[in-house]
């Protein structure tokens, strides 16, 4: 993890110092992922919204660093004004770009679902990657060592790096100003209480644009502090924004949301269990840290410090009722697409067959996700774990028992189905943003294990040869494969919804207090939903592995969920011909941009955002608009 | 002072003021009566731009406050009361008092904490105390006290004697009627028909959204049949 950690041995005893060294490095690591957290709780006690471009500013935090220590005017100066003032003024800078980012885009969507302004900050995520790659390049920068904390001190006979002290050290004394700042000063008591209750704030008098602003001001400058603060422990790198943003998550979420003290005291956890994880169980570090931040959400749901919103949770959106019956003109669109779709493969190229059966796969699986999001108002961020589940099912039963693609296809829903059944137990139980971290909890152990389990699963080479059976190896049929096995599990999943189950699922998503009244039980229904859309994401899974001939541990990475959860907003929650409108929109857009520009997630994150503004309720609701008016 | 002519409200398709109107002289109380339901708090919150009106005009010395946001008419003068008192209950009374504080007004004897632990001696005792720790009436008092440290020439008081023993609301009328002696507008909405008299000079009632009585207090106090009318349940 970090270039000057683990001290250099000396003398004996190994034991013990090696204990002392790792619980040191744990405590510096703590420091560092505190500062960035703390951004993030404080940004998200505000202004409710979960920010994903907070690694983003992080990483750009190190990057400007790096360009203003070694490059800009400031290194001229060399030396100690040249190292720490080019760290400051980065963090000065980054909060300058969250306070825009705020005045110019996240203004405008605090009174959207929480999920739109989620997928708008990570739409400002795409945007800084290739922003980034644009200024920066793909290659790491090696910042310099930080002056007057070159050299290593010596603890027990061991050399511990000083900049490591000075990190230990500057963890709380960051906690101990944010206190004073948030307890003593007028602008941190009116955060305070505009995290309690903003319109009340309002009334009094105070404008609540500039506690935002400042807000996001104060976040973003932790952050980019974090980042600057890292580069004379470790390369800068392009993957900097999303190896922070799953730790700070985990962190702000253990901890308990808006709180610093719980944010800290998870830090110091998470660190610690690395550090010492690295020694005991070095292969399921990662897996280590998510099963505890499982186990402490599923004992206390509000983090270590944190606690249950105060007053009535806040008036949910109104969940529509479906939308009748199709007009006669939408299904008749409806069955020439579908004629389309058949008549036309023949006479197409190999390349178009591929996309097809491609987009039909993240049709259902986009279809499963919005199962769960819409009728079912449960939020996944980790979707793809059910996703990447099935198609690991078709690709370990080819490596290891030879099975043909039938069985393959077969056993995907189970065992995707089985894995959302022992992961739904625990997420279904929560709500709101803590149930989507659990998710994404989830999903992350399951990535560590495809990632981490090279014996069985590959790791990072994953599996290959997981092709289809000789009657389907064929694009063709495995394109009419592919659209029949999507067609069915779509048509099921809206059987389901129109069913009394999706009854109860949206009566319990409504009111769950009224649904148990009336002898619904809820929590079953919920388990049983995420089930079901987990053994359909499963079947999507398993036909894109098939068509890949290969599965990789990115089946079942975050930008995957993502990927789902884009798709299934753009569309439309409330909608029922949102999630297929979505993903062929998403994934044709990514597919188009990948091919005509370098800059594809540039021009995405745009059109995202744009979306967002402009389109708050999803392709397919504005079409329904459209037709309303 | 406030003269609102015709105001309507909507909360999203329930259209529930129809053409509110009023007006209050400087210094007075006037008094929103209704039975739950009626009105009164919305029209509160149309007045204060929480519930942004749909039509009709308020206006304050002649300035018009419809459409602008409420921390704009809070600083123009209106000091909102709400009825849940929504107090900070994770901030202690001194932080409490704190967010309220706005500069003083030219013309008016700025609110100090010092003034307010004069009018609400019980508030004094517990300057450290979180808000979360204190009993309704005291948070109704600090709900009034965080408001003045607005420096208000208007205050909006929604019922504010809801939910309180007897002697807590005898206490409460005898600070609204110190702070109307100091020469304080209010415009008062109250179901406590004893609280409203001790108090109030104008007395407006209201009735599914709209205005079925206008006149002074006194009037409506003698008059048995009207208070039947409107008020009994």
């Amino acid at each position: 993890m970090s270039r000057c950690g683990a001290g250099v041995r000396s003398r004996a005893d190994p034991a013990l110092d090696t204990l002392v060294i790792q619980a040191l490095n744990g405590l510096a690591s703590a420091s560092s992922l505190f500062l960035v957290a703390s951004g993030l709780t404080v940004i998200f006690g505000v202004s409710r919204i979960v920010n994903f471009a907070h690694g983003s500013f992080y990483m750009l935090g190190a990057y400007l660093a790096w360009t203003l220590v070694s490059h800009g005017p400031l290194a001229g100066l060399g030396g100690f004004w040249g190292f720490w003032g080019g760290i400051l003024l980065a963090a000065l800078a980054i909060g300058l770009i969250g306070a825009l980012a705020e005045m110019t885009i996240l203004r405008r969507i605090y009174r959207a679902p929480e999920l739109f302004q989620l997928l708008a900050t990570f739409a400002l995520v795409l945007v800084v990657q290739d922003l980034v790659l644009l200024f920066w390049g793909p290659d790491d920068k090696f910042g310099p060592r930080a002056p007057l904390l070159r050299g290593a001190v010596e603890i027990l006979g061991l050399r511990f790096p000083r900049y490591e002290l000075f990190l230990i050290a500057i963890g709380p004394v960051m906690l101990g100003l944010l206190w004073l700042l948030f307890h003593r000063t007028r602008f941190g008591i009116l955060l305070r209480a505009a995290t309690q209750d903003r319109e009340m704030v309002a009334a009094l008098g105070v404008d609540q644009r500039l506690l935002f602003t400042g807000v996001f001001f104060l976040g973003s400058a932790l952050a980019g502090l974090g980042g600057a603060l890292q580069l004379p422990r470790e390369a800068v790198t392009i993957h900097m924004d999303m190896a922070i943003i799953v730790q700070v998550f985990v962190v702000v979420v253990v901890g308990g949301l808006g709180s610093l003290p719980g944010a800290f005291l998870a830090a110091l956890l998470i660190s610690e269990l690395h550090a010492f994880g690295i020694l005991a169980f070095p292969r399921i570090t990662l897996v280590l840290v998510f099963l505890v931040m499982a186990v402490v959400l599923v004992l206390r749901p509000h983090g270590l410090l944190g606690r249950e919103p105060e007053g009535a949770p806040p008036a949910s959106e109104a969940g529509q009722p479906l939308p009748g019956p199709a007009p006669r003109w939408l299904r008749g669109l409806g069955w020439a697409a579908l004629a389309l779709l058949l008549a036309l493969p023949p006479f197409l190229g190999e390349y178009p067959l591929i996309l097809l059966a491609d987009f039909a796969a993240l049709v259902l699986f986009a279809a499963s996700l919005h199962f769960i999001m819409g009728p079912g108002g449960m939020a996944s961020f980790g979707h793809a774990a059910y996703f990447g589940a099935g198609a690991y099912a078709a690709a370990l039963l080819a490596r290891h028992l030879a099975a043909p693609m039938e069985a393959g296809l077969i056993a995907a829903p189970f065992f995707a189905g089985l894995v959302g059944l022992a992961f739904g137990w625990f997420c279904v139980r929560l709500s709101g943003v803590y149930s989507a971290m659990l998710t994404l909890a989830f999903a992350q152990i399951a990535w560590s294990l495809a990632f981490q389990w090279i014996e069985v699963t590959g790791g990072d080479n994953g599996i290959l040869g997981v092709w289809p059976s000789e009657w389907a190896r064929g694009r063709l049929a495995f394109w009419y494969l592919s659209l029949a096995l999507c067609g069915l599990g779509v048509w099921l999943l809206r059987r389901a919804i129109h069913a009394p189950f999706g009854m109860a699922l949206r009566a319990q998503r409504d009111s769950p207090l009224r649904a148990e009244a009336i002898g619904i039980d809820a929590f079953r229904i919920r388990w049983l939903a995420f089930a079901l859309a987990a053994a359909a994401a499963g079947v999507a899974g398993s036909l894109f592995a098939y068509g890949k001939g290969s599965v990789f541990p990115s089946s079942l990475d975050i930008p995957r969920s993502v990927d789902a959860l884009l798709m299934v907003l753009l569309g439309g929650v409330q909608t029922l011909s949102g999630p297929v409108l979505g993903a062929i929109a998403y994934a044709g857009l990514q597919e188009q941009l990948a091919r005509l520009t370098d800059l594809w997630r540039l021009v995405l994150g745009l059109v995202i955002l744009a979306l967002v503004l402009f389109f708050p309720s999803g392709l397919a609701g504005a079409l329904q608009r459209r037709r309303g008016a | 002072m406030l003269r609102v002519e015709g105001l309507h409200a909507h909360y999203g398709r329930a259209h529930i003021l129809h053409g509110v109107s009023l007006a209050l002289a400087k210094g007075e109380v006037l008094c929103l009566l209704g039975r739950n339901g009626a009105g009164k708090s919305t029209t509160m919150k149309a007045i204060m731009g929480l519930v942004p009106p749909s039509a009709g005009a308020v206006l304050l010395d002649e300035r018009e406050l419809a459409g602008q946001p409420p921390h704009a008419i809070a600083r123009l003068g209106l000091g909102y009361v709400p009825e849940e008192r929504r107090i900070f209950a994770g901030l202690t009374v001194s932080e409490n008092l704190e967010v309220g504080r706005r500069p003083p007004r030219a013309g008016l004897q700025p609110w100090s904490a010092d003034r307010i632990f004069a009018l609400f001696p019980a508030l004094a005792t517990m300057r450290q105390r979180a808000a979360s720790r204190m009993s309704g009436g005291e948070q109704q008092m600090l709900a009034i006290a965080r408001t003045l440290m607005g420096n208000p020439t208007l205050l909006l008081l929604d019922e504010p004697s809801e939910g309180l023993a007897p002697v807590v609301v005898e206490r409460m009328a005898v600070a609204v009627a110190k702070l109307k002696a100091e020469g304080l507008s209010i415009l008062l909405s109250e179901q406590n028909l004893g609280f409203a008299a001790a108090v109030a000079d104008q007395a407006v009632v209201l009735e599914s959204g709209s205005v079925r009585h206008t006149g002074p207090m006194a009037e409506l106090m003698r008059d048995a049949e009207l208070r039947a009318k409107f008020l009994s349940v």
